[in-house]
């Protein structure tokens, strides 16, 4: 197989970036697509260039470091799929490839196709997370959790951290990802106690980062390579609201006790 | 070389209780004072991070990543063991210790194995306690499924993602301390140099991988969890960035290396399928809880997997093995597959590979549990091959995935550079000459949630630390040397690819020093890697500057060390004149084919120490004595 790529050269975060073309000859279409980029990689080395920069770590789409936008579809045309997971037989003999990085005010390019995606470690750092330091924990079967909800929870402890949300969403919205990390720890007994400050405080780090607002296109649960559904982002709208709700409460010098007993106590 | 292993005095079920009850302490107040350098960000390494941070101390952590999440802990897919003994199974802290050692081919310690099982029952306790969505059952509890080498379901999971369910887990007990400022994190920095000053681990070299900037950290004490090196195979189920460069350079400052040779090829992976590949992606060994092993029972049988009736298939490990049938251990199921192959019974366009068929387990349970249990690896195995499983056979084959070698440390896991303390698959303690399916998880986190923060203490309140000026001999020799490194990488301009090498000395390592070995191979090992390395630092060609985000000059530093440990594994696997566990010499074999050990003249740790280049390393020995268990031939039949 052969193609024509268009891929995105920036030489850093200041510089200005350009696609330039580059021809891909003798592809096989059992290659990963990173593999052929190791290819062409390999001919600009040896060439006196210098390779394109591009961002892998596991190559079995788990890890979550990988991510291109190919002809306009973050991570490509398949569905469920990671650019590191996507074959070459995905594509037609011939076809142009435009591949460029993440768009996000939020994911600035550090060079070529690498994105700084730390903003997603910061909305975690604000609250992503059950306080439960080493050593104090009960016995595991102490508190036994439905197996819908622990399964829903799994569903939502998926999300792999890549961004592909983020780049298909048109207002370059984080939602899913947040979202997806509020109805994890949500759906669980033991998430409830900061259930509500959690919620308020990820969303808060997650507008100064500067991401945008959902509005229901949908686009990133299709770019989802782990399906990711947007009923998560619905359940983070929910608690969020109720949140704000305890804390307007609280600050108006309600019984703090009654607050929060309106919380749900196993959460879904 | 001083390899005390310090193992506390006492019954093995007393060791660790009474080890923590006399250990020195640091008092609460005084723990802010202390600065601890934690290199590498998964199991061990967040986890280690962490709980430290939650202690008190300051911790500053380093990942060569974007992000400490993305961590190879994070690709494990299988489950985590732990004695709980839930399931009634006559499950025991005693029997998972037992089968630890005896999977290992009894080449590890009785003690730390102990306390390994011991603490496994804590880590379930804190992962759930976390938020981690195991597998539960319709009554709310967990559930669990067997795996290699045990006759007892003690494994966790969470789907075929339990690894990165774990690891999410420490990552956001790391997150919350580094909001909490407890903990620097630094990522995208790669450790380059270890800073030894008076014979301590004093601090590191980083470069910052995008700005190209060398910096300097000190601090009290210096853990590495920097995970194996099996990339020294080129092809291999580790994520392309696993590299040995900070335990090689902890090496070379002192640290002994143990038990290079000993790497595990872990038996159902997808096979190679061309010359351009780049790894090789593992399918969890939970799949043979319901999957069955077979190759055709003719040579050289080409009809497709549906065309062969029953009576001419071989399901090889069931026969060999009945007890464990398809859940033999690792080593095991993977010199098996090597035999059949060789045998000219592979199936697939290369031969090497066997099936590992879900046929009957869907016929029984039906296709939605197989899909509920297994899914996300189904897919994966779709993904690459473009076979659906559930209809046709899986073809794998083995494939290097865990190194069980790594650096010596004692009981309280520290190598021989006092300070310099070593967790999870960087060091060598737990798992002998194999390590059990499930069992890298529950080292990790045992490592990190709970041996370590218990032992820097230990470590800390025994000595006094000065500050050290920024214009120290040696960490102004440290810093030479790095940006010296560099520039000799950058300086070379030859014309061979950085990866073309890396593919070589995979090939050599691979065809010398993999499944089986044996003298002649591995003296030819040694006569290449030497040529191979010369030729590297005359040849290659690195382009792009120091001062720059530059990905083949990181894999070009990696390369550069691979290409020294590579000779260190050879040399090892070579004087290791016996066979145990993984490390199968072709000469000392039974009738049977099973591996024969030597227990007479090699019951005991190798541990390297560098010597200077050029110069041979010296092997000394850790006897290994067993008080509790009997030294017995491994026997899964």
């Amino acid at each position: 197989m052969n193609f024509t790529l268009r891929i995105w050269r920036q030489k850093d975060a200041k510089s200005e970036g350009r696609f330039v073309t580059y021809g891909a000859k003798d592809v096989k279409e059992e290659m990963s697509l990173l593999e052929m980029l190791d290819v062409v990689n390999k001919g600009l080395i040896e060439r006196g260039e210098e390779p394109v920069a591009f961002d892998f770590d596991c190559r079995e789409g788990i890890c979550g470091t990988c991510g291109v936008v190919i002809n306009g579809r973050a991570h490509g045309p398949r569905a469920k799929t990671t650019a590191c997971q996507l074959h070459m037989r995905s594509f037609r003999d011939g076809d142009t490839l435009t591949i460029e990085p993440w768009r996000a005010v939020a994911f600035p390019v550090v060079k070529d196709l690498i994105v700084d995606r730390s903003a997603f470690d910061r909305i975690i750092a604000a609250g992503g997370f059950i306080s439960a330091p080493i050593g104090s924990a009960p016995d595991g079967n102490a508190i036994p959790i439905p197996k819908e909800n622990a399964d829903l929870a799994m569903d939502a402890a998926s999300c792999i951290g890549c961004g592909a949300c983020v780049a298909a969403c048109p207002n370059a919205s984080a939602m899913l990802f947040v979202g997806a990390k509020i109805s994890q720890l949500a759906l669980l007994p033991q998430g409830q106690p900061e259930r509500w400050d959690r919620v308020r405080h990820m969303v808060a780090q997650m507008d100064a980062e500067g991401f945008g607002t959902c509005t229901n296109h949908g686009e990133c649960e299709a770019a989802c390579p782990k399906s990711l559904r947007v009923e998560f982002i619905a359940r983070m709208n929910a608690d969020f609201m109720r949140a704000n709700l305890i804390a307007g409460r609280r600050a108006a010098g309600a019984e703090e006790g009654e607050a929060e007993g309106e919380g749900e106590g196993g959460g879904a | 070389m001083d390899l005390s292993s310090n193992i506390p005095s006492g019954p093995l079920e007393k060791k660790w209780e009474k080890h923590r009850s006399e250990m020195k302490l640091v008092n609460p107040a005084n723990k802010r004072k202390y600065t601890i350098i934690m290199v590498g960000s998964g199991l061990a390494g967040a986890g280690g991070a962490a709980s430290m941070a939650e202690l008190g101390y300051n911790v500053k952590c380093f990942c060569y990543q974007d992000s400490p999440r993305r961590a190879h802990s994070i690709a494990a897919q299988g489950g985590i063991n732990a004695a709980k003994n839930y399931r009634n199974d006559g499950d025991s802290v005693l029997r998972l210790f037992y089968d630890t050692i005896k999977g290992g081919d009894f080449r590890a310690r009785e003690a730390n194995v102990y306390r390994l099982a011991e603490v496994s029952v804590d880590i379930i306790d804190q992962c759930v306690a976390q938020g981690v969505p195991f597998a539960r059952e319709y009554g709310g509890l967990l559930d669990n499924r067997s795996f290699g080498g045990a006759q007892v379901s003690r494994t966790f999971y969470a789907r075929g993602q339990t690894g990165q369910q774990l690891l999410l887990g420490a990552y956001q007990a790391l997150e919350r301390q580094i909001g909490l400022g407890q903990v620097e994190m630094f990522t995208y920095h790669e450790m380059q140099e270890l800073i030894v000053i008076d014979g301590r681990a004093r601090g590191i070299v980083v470069r910052d991988m995008v700005t190209g900037e060398l910096e300097t950290h000190m601090a009290d004490a210096v853990c590495l969890a920097t995970g194996g090196y099996g990339n020294v195979f080129f092809l291999a189920t580790n994520a392309k960035g696993c590299n040995t460069t900070a335990i090689w350079r902890a090496y070379k400052k002192g640290a002994a290396f143990a038990n290079p040779c000993f790497t595990q090829i872990h038996p159902t992976c997808i096979p190679v399928t061309g010359p351009y590949q780049s790894k090789l992606t593992l399918m969890s060994e939970s799949l043979r809880n319901d999957g069955r092993i077979w190759v055709p029972k003719e040579k050289g049988d080409k009809r497709p997997p549906g065309d062969i009736p029953e009576e001419e298939r071989d399901y090889y490990l069931e026969r060999m093995y009945p007890s464990f049938g398809n859940l033999a251990p690792r080593d095991i199921s993977s010199r098996a597959a090597k035999r059949v192959c060789d045998e000219g019974r592979g199936v697939g366009p290369t031969g090497l590979g066997v099936y590992l068929d879900f046929h009957d387990a869907i016929a029984r349970l039906g296709k939605k549990k197989i899909e509920e249990k297994y899914r996300n690896l189904f897919e994966m195995y779709e993904r690459i091959t473009d076979e659906d499983p559930y209809k046709v056979p899986m073809r794998i084959y083995p494939a290097t995935h865990y190194t069980m070698g790594g650096l010596w440390v004692d009981y309280d896991l520290m190598s021989t550079i006092p300070g310099l303390f070593v967790l999870g698959e960087a060091n060598f303690s737990d798992h002998g000459a194999n390590r059990l399916g499930a069992s890298a998880l529950m080292q990790g986190l045992a490592d990190g949630y709970f041996v370590i923060p218990d032992t820097i203490g230990n470590y800390l309140a025994r000595e006094k630390f000065e500050q050290i000026p920024e214009d120290h001999p040696q960490v102004r020799a440290a810093q030479a040397a790095v940006a010296g490194r560099t520039q000799r990488l950058l300086g070379i301009q030859g014309r061979r690819t950085v990866t073309s090498f890396h593919r070589e000395l995979g090939k050599i390592m691979w065809d010398h020093c993999g499944m089986a070995r044996d003298k002649k191979g591995l003296e030819e090992g040694l006569a290449k890697i030497p040529g191979l390395r010369e030729e590297f630092w005359n040849d290659v060609r690195v382009p792009g500057s120091g001062s720059e985000l530059n990905q083949s000059l990181e894999v070009a530093g990696r390369v550069a060390d691979f290409l020294e440990l590579g000779e260190l594994m050879c040399l090892d696997a070579l004087e290791r004149d016996e066979s145990c566990g993984c490390h199968f010499r072709t000469e000392h074999q039974m009738p049977d084919g099973e591996a024969r050990r030597n227990d007479k003249d090699f019951c005991h740790v190798a541990a390297w120490e560098y010597t200077g280049e050029g110069s041979k390393p010296i092997r000394h020995v850790e006897p290994l004595t067993y008080e509790n268990v009997e030294l017995a031939v491994r026997s899964y039949k």
